[in-house]
């Protein structure tokens, strides 16, 4: 290799692309340099449509037939050109010296061929060894992502590996050919909050290995924040900062980073500390033409000059460069807004659920999603419910709102027993539990305009409500969710998805709810507007004193709303308690790791990091005793695997199951 | 500085969206404008056109009654006929205009009764599902095993033969086909959760199968609609062919054809002509229908 310190791996200079569709040719990335040097991480961070996945499939130049990079633009890769580069060059760079590991690791490995076959397969075509070399490099490889038994894993078909460890196996397919570049695209984004740590810790540790050059695409702040060297900021197809990653993060120059920083609820704060800063208006959709700063339209600092002239890159001290006229004036941080009164929360019952139980039977199978689940909703707060995908959180929504039936177990709202078949009164008593969704495109009818959605909305849960006085209650709705009148008349495909969800919760707030469930209402939305979603939320809580079921797996923003928060692990509630209380050890071992395995965006903070050995056991079989004790990394031995834990209070608002008294759990958490 | 402002300001889209009414005229108008590009669609639509102007018009357009008897029986074209006579001496360039109304009119209503009872049958199987769903697709099932042939020769000898048994039986053999792809399209809506919003917000279910979920399925249906049009065209004119639909003496195309084999040898304008038209019926009905496909996935 030639490369020198002085050579970068990857250098862009004013990347230029548009797509042509139709007649109409729209640019979705404008004018990006930037460089990565041999070793280096850098990380490219942007919200959906911002053209970061361009830029990564220009450098691979496998980009679609209709896009057009323009002449101006350059793509150097070890000093060679490559847009100029060979179809041969090329299928030599690609998977050899540059290689890629895409968002979805399931749709990237062949499903008819086992794990060694295709390894292997990379590694013959771009080393020439013989194919009995090939496979033990594979096993290498394999054991060099961490997987344990690899020999077993390689017999295996990639539906049989879970979702961490097909994404192993596509980094030790990306890692085999030693490539100078790795190009990760979102490598962790379908992943759950614990795997997705294990992951990152994975490629932190390779990155010391294997000294290769990353590119890393991610829209998650906090995970750049723990992975990169250097930062750049992606904003409608323009870079609008770079930094490296501590000073990106503590002393943002640009309006755009700043406000993503502060939107985001930060470590341990919840929602007495006032609401969270917000950024107005939406993305601008992809490929539309701007002038001028592409920020300008949301920006607080904007003037008059910045909606007509673009704001050239300027540099600050080494290596920080922001392209805003305004940038000395970034610093000053606006008063945070309160709620105008929290903390109602009585100790009144709404919702009482007892020993809820929900089996499946699939094929001869049967599964439990939840098992003997208990636990009380109060009226007027906010009740968090966390876990992974797979933990029976929305299980217990959908039996709650009453779209499935539990096998077992009672639920009792406010004075009524909720039945299979409800008869008169309990239809109408249900109509005080609506929900809010996390996909706004699917739970909103398409084909109706938004005027007809809540209209319908308000006069089916308000006793067939007509004429002025409907179109009255509509009208307060949208403006208690902060749509204008005009949002009325469109359609929900005109709406972006920030006010698709506003519609939604409208909706939700069409009668007098006294419970909502909220399943993951922010997670499908962007970064930039899910504050503004979650301030609503509270806001309408308060106002309206209203009781959340809140669903959600971002450990951060449960922190920030909930009163009292559940923890589930396998269809099991393995922890619950007051939010302070929970958040605090002693606590379950599960919580602890969901806690530490959250993102943070203080680079500089040396947390104590958890890591969950394992994969996540199956629910149709799940463990026997503790159904945590194969992955729990404080398990005390047979104990743990043979008997089922018992409740533990600790005597500060939180209980948690587990077979280690709460002042043993403080003294070993202090211990480390 | 409108900082604050904008700042409270509540969240809007970057462009300003287009109002309902516009936004579906200007899909509407998108479809039409691509059917209008589409070579496909133009010449199935053109000649479909012919067809159904001549089905309306047939008096102004026929020269002759297409009943009347000439002397001159098995006449080849000529000036007076231009293409010739049948065996008993009728016009068959007045009986071919004449008879694109029978089947023209078959058509059509058995496409549509069989649409409708095609819909209905998938919105509830597919909305609904359980025991009902089980046993209406197991029926469904054995329907489609049956050959129509022999299904038409049971119904029709029950019912006897003539244009609204013909209607009634296509219809009827439709429905279980067209509620098979409504069901499909039902069962992936269903699980939306705009239709768990309004089940919350407690509306009944043939409410949120008609005003929330068919708006959604509407693709499906205007596809199969044009596909089956031109099957119905076809399946009508095999019964009149085989006797067993539309009697004598009617100048049907399938009938004619029918009855005019016989003279294949000394008189093949008899037959010809009118097969000739009913291939360019059938054929026009499947353009119109693939460009409708086309435009409709694009």
């Amino acid at each position: 290799m030639t490369t020198t310190l002085e050579q970068p791996t990857l250098a862009v200079r004013n990347l230029d692309i548009s797509y042509r569709r139709g007649s109409r040719v729209s640019p979705v990335v404008r004018d990006v340099s930037f460089t990565i040097r041999p070793g280096e991480a850098y990380g490219l961070v942007g919200e959906s449509g911002c053209g970061k996945t361009t830029v990564a499939m220009s450098i691979m130049r496998y980009l679609p037939d209709n896009a057009i990079v323009s002449d101006g633009s350059g793509i150097t890769f070890s000093g060679e050109d490559a847009l100029s580069a060979g179809k041969g060059t090329l299928r030599q760079w690609r998977g050899g010296r540059i290689a890629m590991v895409y968002q979805n690791p399931g749709a990237s490995l062949n499903p008819s061929m086992r794990i060694g076959a295709q390894v292997a397969e990379g590694i013959r075509v771009h080393s020439g060894l013989s194919s009995a070399e090939c496979t033990e490099k594979a096993l290498e490889m394999l054991a060099k992502v961490r997987i344990p038994d690899p020999a077993a894993c390689a017999r295996r078909y990639p539906h049989e590996l879970s979702g961490g460890q097909q994404q192993r196996v596509m980094i030790a397919m990306a890692l085999s050919g030693n490539p100078d570049l790795l190009v990760l695209d979102e490598p962790t984004t379908g992943l759950d909050a614990t795997v997705e740590a294990e992951v990152l810790e994975l490629i932190k540790q390779l990155r010391e290995e294997f000294h290769t050059a990353v590119l890393f695409i991610s829209h998650n702040l906090g995970i750049v924040a723990q992975i990169c060297d250097r930062v750049g900021v992606l904003y409608a197809g323009r870079l609008v900062e770079e930094a490296p990653a501590d000073v990106l993060f503590a002393a943002p120059r640009h309006p755009y980073t700043r406000d993503l920083l502060r939107s985001v609820p930060r470590h341990g704060v919840t929602k007495s500390a006032g609401m969270l800063a917000t950024i107005p208006g939406s993305l601008p959709a992809p490929g539309t033409a701007l002038t001028g700063c592409p920020y300008a339209a949301r920006c607080e600092l904007a003037t008059d000059r910045c909606h007509i002239e673009t704001p050239a890159a300027e540099s600050h001290g080494t290596d920080h460069t922001v392209s805003c006229f305004h940038h000395d004036r970034t610093r000053a941080v606006s008063e945070v807004e309160r709620f105008s009164e929290t903390e109602r929360t009585t100790a009144e019952v709404l919702l009482e659920v007892r020993n809820l139980t929900k089996r499946y039977r699939t094929g001869g199978h049967e599964f439990t999603a939840v098992s003997d689940v208990s636990f009380d909703l109060h009226r007027g707060e906010v009740f968090g419910l966390v876990g992974e995908s797979g933990s029976g959180k929305s299980t217990i929504a959908k039996c709650i709102a009453g779209m499935i039936h539990p096998s077992e177990g009672t639920l009792q709202f406010e004075d009524i027993t909720l039945s299979k078949r409800p008869g008169r009164a309990e239809r109408t008593m249900r109509r005080k539990i609506q929900m809010v969704f996390q996909n706004p495109d699917n739970a909103l009818n398409p084909r109706h305009p938004v005027r007809r959605i809540l209209g319908r909305a308000v006069s089916l849960l308000n006793d067939r409500l007509r004429g002025r006085g409907r179109e009255d209650r509509v009208e307060e709705l949208t403006s208690s969710v902060r749509l204008e009148p005009r949002h009325l008349d469109v359609r929900p495909g005109a709406l972006s998805g920030g006010l698709k969800q506003r519609v939604a919760i409208a909706r939700a707030f069409a009668g007098a709810p006294s419970l909502v469930l909220c399943d993951e209402p922010v997670s499908a939305l962007d970064v930039s507007v899910q504050a503004a979603i979650l301030n609503l939320l509270v806001e309408l809580q308060v106002a309206q004193d209203v009781a959340y079921l809140f669903i959600s797996h971002d450990m951060s923003v449960v922190r920030y709303l909930a009163d009292r928060i559940g923890v589930l692990y396998l269809g099991q509630l393995v922890e619950i308690g007051t939010a302070d209380a929970v958040f605090q050890p002693p606590h379950h071992p599960y919580t602890e790791a969901l806690l530490s395995a959250a993102p943070d965006l203080d680079p500089d903070e040396a947390r104590q990091r958890i890591r969950l050995d394992g994969t996540y056991p199956s629910a149709s079989a799940p463990p026997s005793g503790c159904r945590f004790h194969t992955r729990c990394p404080r398990a005390l031995g047979d104990v743990c695997r043979t008997q089922e834990p018992p409740w533990q209070d600790t005597g500060k608002g939180n209980r948690y199951r587990c077979h280690i008294a709460p002042e043993d759990l403080l003294r070993r958490i202090k211990s480390e | 500085m409108t900082s604050t402002e904008t700042m409270a300001a509540p969240a809007t889209g970057q462009a300003a969206p287009r109002p309902a009414s516009t936004a579906a005229k200007a899909r509407r108008r998108e479809i039409v404008r691509g059917l209008l590009r589409s070579p496909t669609f133009l010449i199935g639509a053109v000649i479909l056109l012919f067809w159904v102007v001549d089905a309306i018009f047939w008096h102004a357009f026929a020269p002759h009654d297409p009943q009347q008897i000439f002397l001159q029986t098995l006449q080849g074209p000529s000036g007076v006929h231009l293409f010739g006579t049948d065996n008993l001496g009728r016009d068959v360039f007045s009986r071919l205009l004449a008879g694109a109304s029978p089947v023209l009119t078959i058509a059509p209503a058995a496409t549509a009764l069989g649409l409708l009872g095609g819909v209905v049958l998938g919105l509830f199987t597919g909305y609904y599902r359980g025991v009902l769903d089980d046993v209406a697709m197991r029926i469904v099932d054995a329907v489609l095993a049956f050959p129509l042939v022999i299904i038409a020769v049971l119904v029709l000898t029950v019912l006897g033969s003539g244009e609204l048994p013909v209607i009634l039986l296509i219809a009827v053999t439709f429905v279980p086909g067209v509620a098979r792809t409504v069901r499909a399209a039902v069962l992936t809506q269903r699980e939306l959760e705009y239709v768990a919003a309004a089940k919350l917000a407690g509306a009944s279910g043939p409410k949120i199968m008609f005003t929330e979920i068919l708006p959604n399925v509407t693709g499906p249906i205007i596809v199969e609609g044009t596909v089956r049009l031109g099957y119905a065209i076809f399946t009508s004119a095999t019964l009149s062919f085989l006797t067993l639909g539309i009697q004598q003496p009617s100048p049907d195309w399938g009938l004619t054809i029918s009855l005019g084999q016989v003279y294949l040898q000394v008189a093949p304008w008899i037959v010809l002509f009118p097969a000739l038209a009913l291939a360019t019926l059938v054929v026009a009905v499947n353009l119109v229908a693939d460009g409708f496909q086309r435009v409709l996935d694009a």
